[in-house]
């Protein structure tokens, strides 16, 4: 589970708390997450299992506690937010590809920008992670013209070609036509396979069964439970958990 | 109809000067406008705020002001000289005080445009690390320029026929300067009349279309 023997864990909560208005989202949130270890968060919809995905590169600021990333505080702004964020990839539920840039445009903006890698450079490498997550030929459409599971085949290429030290998915497949969840699931269990360290909010079972090392349930802005996939989903320990399960197992 | 060709190579020459004016207050607006706009949606208080005072003055300002304020007050008051030559100077700040005060518009139509793009593509630029001035020049003004590409055509129009109160700066040389000096001279004309309203349709009619081309080319699909 531990990549070239740092032990050390690559991103640690410490009594996390936020509150949106009168809405206490997350509570005292503590979680480490491994290098190389693949977590999968789940939980009831406005549980705040986005919320935390999301502050873990400080899209959502937190009230109270703190984030360490890489043996760092989360810098609160400018440029060394910026090079923080630039470590950790995003997959987001709507895909959010640059609207008015080609596929490939998208995937070498970060690196040519951010990282100051060489344009060439940045574009071969561009076409390499477009072949591994399979959609090479369409480089150089607009993302409009792909399907979604394309599209996020493509976002994923994009947060990988930033090398980043975890890439988080908040709810990767959710916005998906049912036939295309299986295409972003089998990069994602690649990227998992390669010991990618993987922040993944989902809904998918399979994926979590398959790929995951440990299950965080939360309801409530509440870590409920923490497990193996395994344990989890055959022997859960909370009612909660029970009952969230047995709801999106039966059918 | 004998007097509008009689008067027709000075009455162009003005229409020129209108040209002229036109083009740089373009430039000058979209640039400023530019800035404003930036201004507008920074992370700053302080820049925000100058900014909405900026566009709230200058758009709520009557023109005929805006530039007898730059002539009278910047220019002859304070010092704000271009060039010895008085039409050279004069030339200059109507065409700036145009520039500034259609900035204000061109500022607005782009904010507009900006609350087109979803917030998704700011967040999506900011997770691979872009700065804020990088996100906003690279992923959403692009995008909110296409946007509002037709409505940006509408200031252009309104700018252009703007230019015809330069007078109120002290321009003297435009089109309508020139035309009520020959009315002074000869009493009014309806054929010099149409000739300069011919001349302002030929001008900006096609630029209505081409903006409307323009934006359904570039627009982008979501």
């Amino acid at each position: 589970m531990t990549e070239n023997g740092d032990v050390t864990p690559l991103v640690k909560l410490e009594h996390v708390d936020k509150h949106f208005g009168a809405l206490h989202v997350l509570r005292d949130i503590n979680l480490t997450v491994s290098r190389g270890e693949v977590l999968v968060v789940i939980g009831p919809s406005g549980s705040g299992k986005s919320t935390l995905c999301r502050a873990m590169n400080r899209l959502e600021t937190i009230d109270s506690g703190q984030i360490i990333f890489d043996g760092q505080p989360l810098p609160a702004e400018g440029k060394a937010l910026a090079r923080l964020r630039s470590e950790v990839g995003m997959v987001f539920q709507s895909f959010n590809l640059f609207a008015h840039k080609t596929i490939r445009e998208n995937v070498t903006l970060g690196p040519v920008k951010v990282r100051k890698v060489a344009k060439d450079a940045a574009d071969r490498r561009a076409m390499e992670l477009l072949e591994r997550v399979g959609i090479a030929a369409q480089a150089d459409k607009y993302p409009a013209q792909l399907s979604g599971g394309q599209q996020q085949r493509v976002a994923i290429a994009r947060a990988l070609a930033m090398d980043p030290k975890m890439i988080l998915f908040d709810e990767p497949t959710s916005a998906l036509d049912p036939e295309m969840v299986q295409e972003v699931l089998d990069v994602m269990v690649g990227l998992a396979r390669d010991g990618m360290t993987m922040v993944v909010v989902t809904h998918e079972m399979g994926f979590a069964r398959k790929a995951a090392n440990r299950v965080v349930f939360m309801a409530d802005g509440q870590i409920v439970e923490e497990n193996t996939p395994d344990e989890f989903f055959t022997n859960a320990q909370t009612d909660r958990a029970r009952d969230f399960l047995s709801k999106i197992l039966t059918h | 109809m004998d007097e509008l060709i009689t008067h027709a190579p000075e009455l162009a020459r003005g229409f020129l000067e209108n040209v002229k004016l036109s083009l740089v207050a373009l430039v000058v607006s979209f640039i400023l406008g530019t800035i404003l706009v930036a201004m507008r949606v920074s992370p700053t208080p302080v820049l925000r705020a100058a900014g909405m005072v900026y566009v709230n003055v200058v758009r709520n300002t009557p023109l005929t002001l805006v530039l007898a304020f730059s002539a009278l007050g910047l220019s002859d008051q304070l010092g704000l000289v271009f060039s010895d030559q008085p039409e050279t100077n004069s030339f200059w700040i109507v065409s700036l005080g145009l520039g500034a005060y259609t900035a204000a518009f061109v500022c607005e139509a782009l904010r507009a445009g900006i609350n087109t793009v979803p917030m998704g593509q700011a967040e999506a630029s900011r997770a691979i690390g872009l700065t804020f001035f990088q996100t906003l020049t690279m992923i959403i003004l692009p995008q909110a320029f296409r946007a509002v590409i037709a409505p940006l055509g509408s200031v252009v129009i309104a700018m252009i026929k703007n230019s015809t109160v330069a007078t109120a700066g002290g321009y003297l040389l435009d089109s309508a300067a020139r035309m009520k000096i020959i009315f002074d001279d000869t009493g009014a004309s309806i054929p010099i009349f149409l000739g300069v309203i011919a001349a302002f349709m030929a001008l900006i009619l096609p630029i209505g279309y081409f903006t409307g081309w323009l934006s359904r080319k570039l627009a982008v699909v979501r």
